[in-house]
């Protein structure tokens, strides 16, 4: 019995995954040198900013709120490196964690308006995209390129893994992705944001700190979105204040085609890389068939979130049904059940 | 009058307005030059109508808890629909036909793309963010689809008069907006609509169990912002000349919901304050073009609006509020002790 729930459980991730790889063969049978060890290398490669800040934003969603900074403050991030870099002509050393402190600064001061003035998540990171965004231009309207030795070895620098290669920031990723798994599955932090997504009033009475937990989830998903900054300045070896536009619509795309409920309660960091590596390989596959003009990535996406999100109501709505025969369930269908059956009755709006 | 909810941003967009004069003493005059008003306050309510008009829309949605984010993208495929059809080479300007027939199709395609997001959000219940953020992805995918990726120029003269044209010396895109924001108040305060809407947003459960057919109202509502956003694309890219896939309408959906809640409607529901919709909308237009005007770079617009949005919120939080006044009243009584101790 306990197998089967697990399965309940893992039934999102698992179709994003049978997804990826249909999409992967379809790939590998439609086109000639699709299947090989580097074109699936690169998607890790030309997304490594991508799951690094998809990680961030899996948990602010899984707690049940929104991060619409992440674009921008990769913009402020690369920006400020860039500028410290080549207008300071600061060392490396420096400017690294300076640039890093960007994100999380924003991030802690975000989730402390949404935690003590309980504001709604989504209209206080819009206030930060507008203000990352803002700052950004306020370093400089023009592009500014980096010759930094440093910065051009993280750009050129080639790890072999078979017969093909990754780059430092592919490691730093995928570090990145062990570590969310493991605040995710291993600490009280990790199962604090299961919780306060599942039901936040109850894991208020139930004595969790909700308060230290949010501010942290948006700290964390600051310096996420700053570390991918940082990425994606080693990648793209300049600072331009139009960087990653609107690119907080493809991380929240790839972390609810991974699986994760926009409602909060449910999701896995894992899934999030899946669906990034998803977003990746429509672009591939755009490439690889050459005539598809690049618009059609977005509709593909969009396509693709339709069909994750129609999904997700229908597995809500199995899984309220099983819970109505069998009471008993895991901790994740208690929530559900406990988000079902009490509705916290909102009269606010009316004063 | 403190308590009523316009009397801020009143406040508010009268100092932006002083601020301008301050530095531009010819600010309040009107002209008439080339047999139409010209001056700042006629070009701010101009170039405010596109935004003006989704901001009603998206009112009425915010009204019933919900948000509308593929406005822009709305913005955009409108205009690409319109280019579609009178960007073509080879339309002479003597026919009013595709005018109409651009008009018709765009407003077509709106009121389909609305009609889409209510029943996501009605029927399939999925959260209005995500069901919205869906086109709002796929929107301007399809909106370079209709262009072929291109900025389309339209050269077609008549529909020029959408968004550049003057009636009676006023440009006719107030007009517009003004016919829409008239159906929108008389729909909404004459009719019982408008409590509809309120009592959805309050609670959609018990306005269901009251006997609302709530599901209905919320559908009514994404289709009339998509409307609203199909009109304000037409006037925008009427006024620009051009469709642009990409970048026409962007960021919209964010200025829109700040103006609605600068306007004193809440993103929790419930009431809605149409005219407050209007005054947040012309405070958003009115700090673009004072920015521009005093010369500060307009860099910078988007930080201010980042402070504006944070005041405004702050504002509205009842936590920041009681912790406001505990702070006011502390100081209050310590001063009274303070008189009454010597």
């Amino acid at each position: 019995m306990k197998s089967l729930k697990l399965k309940s459980q893992h039934v999102p991730v698992m179709v994003t995954l049978i997804l990826f790889l249909t999409m992967f063969a379809f790939g590998a049978l439609r086109y000639d040198n699709f299947f090989s060890t580097q074109v699936f290398l690169n998607l890790f490669v030309n997304n490594a900013f991508l799951i690094i800040a998809a990680v961030g934003m899996t948990f602010v969603i899984i707690s049940g709120g929104i991060d619409l900074s992440v674009g921008s403050v990769i913009a402020l991030t690369s920006m400020v490196a860039a500028s410290l870099l080549q207008d300071g002509q600061f060392s490396a050393l420096t400017v690294i964690p300076i640039s890093l402190l960007v994100g999380t600064t924003l991030g802690f001061i975000m989730g402390c308006v949404i935690h003590f003035f309980n504001l709604q998540p989504f209209i206080v990171t819009l206030a930060g995209l507008f203000l990352a965004r803002g700052l950004a231009y306020l370093v400089s309207i023009e592009t500014i390129s980096i010759n930094n030795p440093f910065f051009s070895y993280m750009a050129s620098a080639r790890i072999p893994i078979l017969d093909g290669f990754i780059s430092i920031s592919v490691i730093i990723s995928l570090i990145v992705v062990a570590l969310g798994i493991f605040i995710a599955k291993s600490t009280k932090f990790g199962r604090n944001i299961y919780a306060i997504g599942g039901n936040e009033q109850s894991a208020v009475l139930m004595g969790l700190p909700v308060g230290r937990t949010k501010i942290l989830i948006y700290t964390l998903s600051g310096f996420c979105a700053s570390l991918a900054g940082l990425v994606f300045t080693f990648y793209m070896l300049s600072g331009y204040a139009l960087h990653a536009n609107g690119l907080e619509l493809d991380v929240i795309a790839a972390v609810v085609i991974g699986g994760t409920l926009l409602t909060g309660g449910m999701g896995y960091v894992a899934g999030s890389v899946f669906g990034v590596l998803i977003l990746g390989i429509i672009q591939t596959i755009i490439v690889f068939e050459g005539t598809l003009s690049s618009w059609w990535t977005k509709i593909a996406v969009g396509v693709l979130l339709l069909a994750f999100i129609v999904f997700q109501r229908v597995f809500i709505t199995l899984s309220e049904n099983k819970n109505t025969i069998k009471p008993s369930g895991t901790n994740e269908q208690e929530a559900l059940k406990l988000k079902s059956g009490v509705k916290p009755g909102t009269t606010a709006g009316r004063g | 009058m403190m308590k009523s909810k316009l009397f801020w941003p009143i406040i508010v967009l009268v100092s932006i307005l002083c601020i301008n004069l301050f530095f531009d003493p010819s600010f309040f005059s009107i002209e008439v030059r080339g047999g139409h008003f010209t001056g700042s306050l006629v070009d701010i309510a101009n170039r405010v109508t596109p935004l003006l008009l989704i901001s009603i829309g998206m009112t009425l949605v915010i009204a019933t808890k919900g948000i509308d984010l593929s406005v822009g993208s709305i913005v955009a495929m409108s205009g690409a629909m319109a280019a579609f059809v009178v960007g073509r080479p080879g339309i002479s300007d003597d026919s009013l036909a595709p005018l109409f027939l651009a008009i018709a199709l765009s407003i077509g395609l709106a009121l389909l793309v609305g009609l889409w997001n209510g029943a996501l959000v009605s029927r399939v219940g999925v959260q209005p963010i995500v069901a919205t953020l869906i086109l709002m992805i796929a929107g301007r995918g399809i909106a370079q689809l209709i262009t072929n990726g291109q900025i389309t120029t339209i050269y077609y003269e008549p529909y020029a008069f959408i968004g550049a044209g003057y009636l009676f010396m006023v440009p006719f895109s107030i007009y517009i907006a003004a016919a829409v924001f008239i159906l929108a108040v008389l729909l909404t305060r004459k009719t019982a609509i408008g409590l509809f809407i309120e009592s959805v947003g309050a609670n959609p459960e018990a306005s269901r169990l009251a006997g609302l057919n709530s599901k209905n109202i919320i559908l009514m509502v994404y289709v009339f912002s998509g409307l609203c956003a199909g009109i304000g694309g037409l006037i925008l890219s009427s006024n620009v000349a051009a469709a642009d896939g990409n970048n026409a309408g962007l960021y919209y959906e964010l200025d829109a919901i700040l103006a609605v809640v600068i306007g004193g409607t809440t993103l929790m529901g419930g009431r809605f304050f149409l005219m407050g919709t209007v005054i947040g909308a012309l405070i958003i237009q009115s700090l673009t073009t004072t920015i521009y005007s005093i010369g500060i770079p307009p860099e910078v617009n988007l930080v201010v609006k980042a402070v504006v949005v944070l005041i405004v919120c702050l504002l509205q939080s009842p936590e920041f509020r009681k912790k406001f006044t505990r702070v006011l009243t502390f100081k209050k009584m310590t001063k009274k002790e303070g008189v009454a101790q010597p």
